[in-house]
């Protein structure tokens, strides 16, 4: 079992094969992503109850906390990623974490306008400078850094080493903002869903939720397919397995 | 060592290292880390005097006095455990309601009352529909209910 899965990692790790299975899967994980986020949003805008105190505004949720979610999965996948090209000196790695920053970023802000507009009416204040907004904001730093790092570099390379060593540095950030509410006084609430004993939502409220990051989740495998699948072809445009690709 | 080996030790002893000097950094940032103060801390002294702080607490059913004709508006705020009243001239979040999380910022004045100049209210992380809370309130016997 094991050994087969080295073998398909392997295999996925030269661009060709893996260029080619990507570009088969992207439609699947996108129209899943379509369908799923489609349900949920029925559950979650449409179904589900309004909250006893915040009535509807509750229902941003259904976008902040898999933003949120994402915004995490995405960096410490990025991470990783990053620490495979960096110690097995695989060159696919690298363009799948160069891929991931973009959309990480993107989930990052999501997650700090949804909490914005929603903190107005329901905080009194757009924005405070708590643990857990601020912890959140220094992730999308992270992102915008790592970014501005791999494009102040000329040769793909050297990016590929210094950006790695900056996401994995970045990634002790990742526990600090899971916990940040845990260990801190913070303005933002504590977990609702994965605290120990029940989470304290009701079902009808959660079972979207839940989907919309399983759609997330799907979407961002979407996304990035068609990143690396970009990044690959520009790593590797003067190679022959290329003009066959692009002949054919 | 082979150098494959040693690169990830490296990435690991890197991951470690920050990990530790990040943790030692946020312990001794602990008290500029919290973002409010509990009314039993600030009773005990806590907050730095004569500066702005914050205090966050549960306002105390039947405490909130509106003053006719104004936004002046007191209430005591609660840890279940001390309490310190709270004296607020400005419009109050929608979530503002007894026995509701609260967070103001201000500062303490010689009578022991904290002048909030901002009143922040804290959710908390129930979620559930009207029914649902009427219920657990009627279970618990609590006065106030949503």
């Amino acid at each position: 079992m094991w050994k087969a899965f080295v073998r398909w990692f392997h295999r996925m790790a030269s661009p060709p094969h893996f260029y080619a299975a990507a570009s088969r899967w992207t439609p699947w994980f996108f129209w899943s992503a379509i369908i799923v986020i489609a349900i949920c949003a029925y559950g979650g805008l449409v179904l589900a109850p309004a909250d006893y105190q915040q009535g509807d505004g509750f229902r941003i949720i259904y976008a902040h906390v898999p933003s949120a979610w994402m915004s995490l999965f995405v960096y410490v996948n990025m991470a990783i990623a990053a620490a495979i090209g960096l110690i097995w000196r695989i060159k696919l790695a690298h363009a799948v974490a160069a891929s991931c920053a973009p959309i990480g970023a993107s989930f990052t802000f999501l997650a700090l306008a949804t909490g914005s507009i929603w903190g107005k009416p329901m905080w009194g204040t757009w924005w405070v400078w708590d643990a857990r907004l601020t912890s959140e904001l220094i992730l999308l730093f992270l992102y915008i850094g790592y970014m501005a790092l791999r494009s102040a570099m000329e040769e793909p390379s050297r990016a590929d080493r210094a950006s790695a060593v900056l996401a994995i540095v970045g990634v002790v950030n990742v526990p600090i903002i899971h916990y940040s509410v845990v260990w801190w006084n913070t303005l933002h609430q504590g977990p609702t869903v994965s605290k120990i004993g029940e989470p304290s939502i009701t079902w009808a409220m959660l079972w979207p939720m839940l989907g919309m990051m399983v759609g997330f989740m799907l979407f961002f495998g979407a996304i990035l397919l068609t990143r690396v699948r970009g990044e690959v072809l520009a790593r590797e445009r003067n190679s022959k397995w290329i003009k066959e690709v692009a002949v054919s | 060592m082979k150098p494959r080996r040693q690169r990830l030790v490296l990435v690991v002893m890197i991951v470690v290292g920050v990990g530790i000097a990040t943790g030692f950094a946020l312990r001794a940032l602990q008290e500029n880390l919290l973002y409010f103060y509990s009314p039993t801390q600030v009773a005990e002294g806590e907050p730095p005097e004569g500066r702005k702080f914050r205090v966050g607490g549960l306002v105390t059913p039947g405490s909130v006095n509106r003053t006719e004709g104004a936004l002046d508006v007191s209430f005591d705020l609660t840890d279940n455990n001390t309490t310190v009243t709270v004296a607020y001239a400005g419009i109050l979040p929608d979530l503002f309601r007894e026995g509701q999380g609260i967070i103001a910022h201000g500062r303490m004045n010689g009578d022991g009352v904290f002048v909030a100049e901002e009143v922040l209210a804290k959710h908390d992380e129930n979620y559930m529909p009207p029914e649902v809370a009427e219920a657990l309130d009627q279970v618990h016997g609590k006065d106030s209910g949503p």
